[in-house]
This record gives structure tokens, C-alpha cells and sequence, in this order.
């Protein structure tokens, strides 16, 4: 796939639904910051060295045995999208919102599927990103270590033996890893125990945010956790941490879904329905309505009621419906209302293809 | 933000960037504090953020020309070089941040030197003191000509 084809379709690997624990876990992703020796951090550096990161980084990349493992990846340079195409690839979160801010000397290279994706110049020279759909937190590490090693034929790392990976940010030092998950969580959100977990996470070194929304407000029920703690862990204790952490989330989640279901089943019924109803036929719609039915219709998946629709699909309708891809689709700037009337107008297609009964 | 790492309470974190990135919710407003990182490290300056300490000059980094100044203005350090210069700064507010301040994952091939063969041989000495205790002697000899083998290499 080329960067025109990743801007213009919203679907990417990570969104396919498929995966273990496919019905709380969405997607599991791997992080690693690398630095190159004796050049500064990135927010330091002259012009010519991030024009150097750009050049050394790119061949080590292309490099045939990489290829081999992650397919021909394709190189863009920021500058060549426009900022609409820049938010777009945020969205599918395969750059990061700070890396689609500041376009100068910024480059990002993504592997055909966009499962793996390398940010260069951004807060480090190397932002290592590898996404795949569900709980696959090993898997997606050995990914990561073995795209890391294979980069490294050719790069010279920094790395301290006391500090490990140096990073611009100490937050980030030492394996330079961050390991996260996004759940969908409506169970433990309607049962209000979402709070009194979110505490617990915090305090076993991990972090949680809504996905999307702002201050406490978790719009679609869509959550990321991810290790805080980068150094004095080896890698795969911190995904083993996260990894056993996210497990007993889904439990609870399945859990306080099954007592939701057997407890409120009229009142669950309605209130899916109720979202494909409005999905379906809504003339406007705003985006935070749209994660609300989003999350109501995959929980309708979830629970086995709509045969019919896929979490593929509904993973693609949350990005088709962002702002960005609404901008590229109308090709202009538009006003709150008309993005809202453009948004239903591509649900109401999205969803006409289907048979819910 | 706040976080417990092995009983310890600790305020800690972030540059602005990073604090966007992983702001996380439910946790009140201190969670949105920023540039904890920063304040930390004028603390261990100080020993108090409130207290104004004039220092004759700030510290530079020889490599880059990044200043302690600097770092506790933006929460990043400068180049690799940085972490050695302001070490002794450095060390309190990484323990605060990870818990456990040194690092024990991954070693790069290129740039890793000898720190990979040097930490095989020490896990193997580990293992030669366990056999000799359980009196596997057989085992013990194979795992001291492993060593010798590794000491060789390091030359
Ligand atoms: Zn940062
Ligand atoms: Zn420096």
C-alpha cells in the first residue's frame, strides 16, 4: 500500500478484529525509542544531523533483510502531506499526534500493512512502532525486538550500560519500551467499577487513559494502558506485566457484561438497537454520538446479537468518522454542521451494505 | 503524576509532550501536572523548589552545549552525552521516575561492547556457585570452562 492509499482508506492492520480476546482487546502495540550515538536528541539538533537521521535511518530500513520480514516499506518525508494527511495517519494511529505537528525534518517509513510504522525525528531519532489487532503483547514484542536488531545492522545505537537506551525524555530511558493496549471497557463503565480499577492500574506502575474525549470523559468506552516503568525491567517483564494486567481486566469486563446481560437484558437490547436505529438513519451526527453507538453496536457484536456485522467494520467506521478523513472525503474545511451531516451520510452507507436480522 | 513503584509514593514525570501522550484519566487534577521531571530535578538542585538558590553557573554539557538550565526549562536533555554530565543530577530523579534507577534489558549488538559477554559471564558464575553447593561437580567444571571461554573472548 502507498502513503495515497493509507490516507485515503481508513482501514489498517491493527483494525482487522481478529486476535485473542477480541471482544474486550482491540489492539496491543510495542514502542521503542532509539537514539543514534553522538548526534543530539532530535529538539537539539542541527538541520544537517536530522538530515543525516533521515539519510542512515532510511537505508538501514530498506535494508533486504527487513524487508524480508515486514514486506517493502515505503519512506515519506512529512513535508510531502498535507496536514489533513498528516491527522489522517494520526487517526490510524500510525504516527504520533507530536510527530504530525512539526513537519521539518520529520520522516516516517510503514511497512506495506502498516503494522509496523518508524518515526523518525520525532521526540527520539527513532520511534519504533509495531500494531496488531487483539492480545498479542508477545508476539507484537518479538516483532518489534526483531525489527530492532535488524535496523541495528547498520545504525549505531546510544546506549549506556548503567542507563540502557538513551532518549530524549528520562521517562523513556533504559529499554526505551512502552507497551500498550486499547480495551473497549463498556461493561465496566455501566457498572461504575471503572474507576476503582483505573486506581488499581495506576498504582502497578501503568497508565490509563480514555482514547478519546477529555478530562475523565472516555468517549466510545475505548481505553489504553500502558507501562509507565521503562527502566530497570527487562522487556518482557514489562509486557508480561501488562499482559497479566489486561487479563484480569477482560475477565472483569466479560464478567460485568455477563451480569449486565442476564440482569438488564431488555435494557442492553434496546439500547444497541437503539444505535444501529439511529445509525442507520440519523441525518446529523456528531462524533462523540457516533462513539457512543460505535461502542453500543460492538457491544452488540461482543454479546453475539448482530450476526451480521464485523469488528473490522465497525473498527473502520470510528476512523472513517474522525475529523481528518471527513476533511480529505469532502476535500475542503467545513463547519461543525456539515461534518456532521457528511458523518451520517457515510455511516448510513457504511451500514446499508449490511444485514443486521 | 502519582504512582506507587514498590510501596513508594511518588510524584513524578514528563516532558510536555510526553504528558499529553499519556495523560491519563480519573486521577483529579494532579494528574495533569507537567513537567514534573523538571521540578524534580531543580529539587535535587535545591533541595527545595521554592527555595532560590543562586548557583554561579550552570552546569554545560561539553558535547552539545544543553545546560541543567535548560533541562529543568523543557524536561529533555540534550544528547546521549547529557546523561553522563548531569549524572549526578540525574540519578534521584530517575530513581523517583522508574523506581530501580539502572538498566537490565536489552543490550544493542553494535554499540553494547562487552556489557552482554561481561553479564553472561556473571549469571554463569551465579550458576557454577549453585552447582558447587548442590556438589554437582561434573557440572560445575563444564560451566567454569564456559566461563574461561567467555573470559577469553573479553580477551
Ligand atoms: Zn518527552
Ligand atoms: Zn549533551
Amino acid at each position: 500500500m502507498s502513503i495515497k492509499d493509507t490516507v485515503n482508506d481508513a482501514r489498517s492492520k491493527w483494525m482487522e478484529g481478529t486476535g485473542a480476546d477480541n471482544d474486550v482487546v482491540i489492539s496491543s502495540r510495542i514502542r521503542l525509542a532509539r537514539n543514534l550515538k553522538g548526534i543530539p536528541f532530535p529538539h537539539f539538533m542541527s538541520d544537517a544531523d536530522a538530515a543525516n537521521v533521515i539519510h542512515a535511518v532510511r537505508i538501514a530500513a530498506e535494508n533486504t533483510e527487513l524487508v524480508k520480514q515486514v514486506g517493502a516499506v515505503e519512506f515519506t518525508d512529512l513535508a510531502e502531506l498535507s496536514s489533513t494527511e498528516r491527522q489522517i495517519l494520526v487517526e490510524k494511529h500510525l504516527i504520533s499526534p507530536h510527530h504530525a505537528e512539526n513537519i521539518k525534518s520529520r520522516a516516517v517509513i510503514l511497512a506495506p500493512d502498516e503494522s509496523v510504522s518508524i518515526m523518525i525525528n520525532e521526540e527520539d531519532h527513532l520511534r519504533i512502532q509495531c500494531l496488531q489487532p487483539g492480545l498479542e503483547l508477545e508476539e507484537t514484542w518479538k516483532q518489534a525486538d526483531k525489527i530492532d536488531d535488524l535496523l541495528e545492522l547498520t545504525l549505531d545505537y546510544s546506549f549506556s550500560e548503567k542507563r540502557g537506551y538513551l532518549t530524549a525524555c528520562p521517562t523513556n530511558v533504559g529499554t526505551g519500551l512502552r507497551a500498550s493496549v486499547m480495551l473497549h471497557l463498556p461493561g465496566l463503565v455501566v457498572s461504575k467499577q471503572i474507576g476503582q480499577i483505573v486506581g488499581a492500574i495506576s498504582q502497578l506502575g501503568l497508565a490509563v487513559r480514555g482514547y478519546y474525549g477529555e478530562g475523565t470523559e472516555a468517549y466510545g468506552n475505548l481505553f489504553q494502558i500502558s507501562n509507565q516503568v521503562t527502566l530497570g525491567q527487562i522487556e518482557s517483564e514489562i509486557v508480561e506485566n501488562l499482559l497479566s494486567v489486561t487479563n484480569q481486566i477482560v475477565n472483569q469486563e466479560r464478567s460485568s457484561r455477563e451480569i449486565i446481560f442476564r440482569d438488564n437484558r431488555q435494557l442492553l437490547e434496546d439500547r444497541i438497537y437503539r444505535a444501529i436505529g439511529t445509525m442507520r438513519y440519523a441525518r446529523m451526527i456528531t462524533s462523540q454520538e457516533a462513539l457512543k453507538n460505535i461502542s453500543d453496536m460492538r457491544l452488540g457484536i461482543e454479546l453475539g446479537l448482530l450476526k451480521g456485522l464485523t469488528f473490522e467494520k465497525i473498527n473502520e467506521l470510528i476512523i472513517l468518522t474522525r475529523p481528518a478523513f471527513l476533511i480529505k472525503k469532502a476535500g475542503q474545511e467545513m463547519e461543525a454542521g456539515e461534518r456532521d451531516v457528511l458523518r451520517a451520510n457515510i455511516i448510513r452507507e457504511k451500514l446499508s451494505e449490511i444485514k443486521f436480522d | 503524576m502519582t504512582k506507587i513503584i514498590n510501596g513508594n509514593k511518588t510524584e513524578t514525570n514528563l516532558c510536555e509532550v510526553c504528558a499529553q501522550e499519556e495523560n491519563s484519566i480519573g486521577m483529579g487534577p494532579n494528574w495533569m501536572l507537567q513537567n514534573i521531571v523538571a521540578e524534580l530535578f531543580n529539587q535535587s538542585i535545591s533541595g527545595s523548589p521554592q527555595v532560590q538558590v543562586t548557583r554561579s553557573k550552570p552546569i554545560q554539557c561539553e558535547q552539545c552545549g544543553f545546560t541543567d538550565v535548560n533541562f529543568s526549562q523543557v524536561g529533555k536533555l540534550g544528547c546521549p552525552k547529557c546523561y553522563e554530565v548531569f549524572e549526578q543530577k540525574l540519578d534521584p530523579v530517575l530513581r523517583r521516575v522508574h523506581g530501580f534507577p539502572t538498566h537490565t534489558g536489552k543490550i544493542p549488538q553494535r554499540t553494547g561492547g562487552s556489557i552482554g559477554l561481561r553479564r553472561q559471564i556473571e549469571e554463569l558464575r551465579q550458576e557454577l556457585q549453585k552447582a558447587v553447593t548442590r556438589e554437582e561437580y561434573e557440572k560445575a567444571a563444564e560451566i567454569r570452562d564456559k566461563i574461561r571461554g567467555l573470559e577469553n573472548q573479553l580477551g
